[in-house]
């Protein structure tokens, strides 16, 4: 299972989804009308470190996290 | 050296324990920058959520880069509800000699507006309105948006 969690101003409770890859995560969130602003802007995390290919692999326990846009200070 | 408060920074007291921090080390130059919350568009103050698992991996490696150079930074930043005229951040480079420090003081806060995970709110009216057109997407952002 993965969970994928949702941060800052994305107002979405963390899910639970059974994938092995990037790919797979983008075609169930896509399917999200919610999400549709956010899938277009936000970086994404693998077990906290920023990944940038859709073809990156997940195992069972690995978490995802969607980054918006940001403006700390 | 990263520090996060909830609320406001008491600036004089963190520039001060930095100063003191350091005053032994043999740096010649301590160069700081404060962000202040200044009144415009009619807001009260900004709000800010952090992530503080890649804040600090990403705070990790500039200092890994400052310490190629003799320097080291240090940061401090607000969670929560900061009220106009209340300062938010500060960051601040020591280094050995000063032309270091001033680079790396805009270098490395140029790419925490641009890179560390931290979003900021405007409260206006008793509401807390992120702020989407003054924010800026992390690099490598939209891959789950592209359509197969």
């Amino acid at each position: 299972m993965i969970r994928v969690e949702f941060l800052g101003p994305i107002q979405k409770e963390p899910l639970e989804v059974n994938i092995t890859n990037l790919s797979e995560l983008a075609k169930l969130l896509q399917d999200d009308a919610e999400l549709s602003q956010w899938l277009e802007n936000s970086a994404v995390a693998v077990n906290d470190t920023l990944v940038c290919s859709l073809e990156y692999a997940l195992k069972d326990g690995d978490k995802v996290s969607l980054l918006p846009p940001v403006c700390g200070g | 050296m990263l520090y996060l408060y909830d609320g406001a920074l008491d600036v004089p007291r963190i520039l001060k324990e930095w100063y003191e921090q350091e005053t032994q080390s043999n740096y010649g130059a301590y160069i700081p920058f404060v962000g202040t919350v200044r009144s415009e568009d009619g807001i009260d103050g900004l709000s800010f959520d952090i992530y503080e698992p890649i804040l600090n991996s990403w705070f990790a490696t500039w200092q890994e880069k400052a310490k190629e150079k003799g320097a080291v930074i240090k940061m401090a930043h607000s969670r929560g509800d900061v009220m106009l005229h209340e300062s938010s951040y500060i960051a601040a480079v020591f280094s050995p000699k000063r032309r270091v420090a001033l680079e790396f003081i805009d270098t490395f806060v140029e790419d925490f507006k641009a890179s560390a995970p931290i979003w900021k709110y405007d409260l206006k009216d008793g509401k807390r309105i992120y702020a989407l057109d003054r924010s800026t997407a992390i690099a490598g952002s939209g891959i789950l948006g592209v359509k197969s």
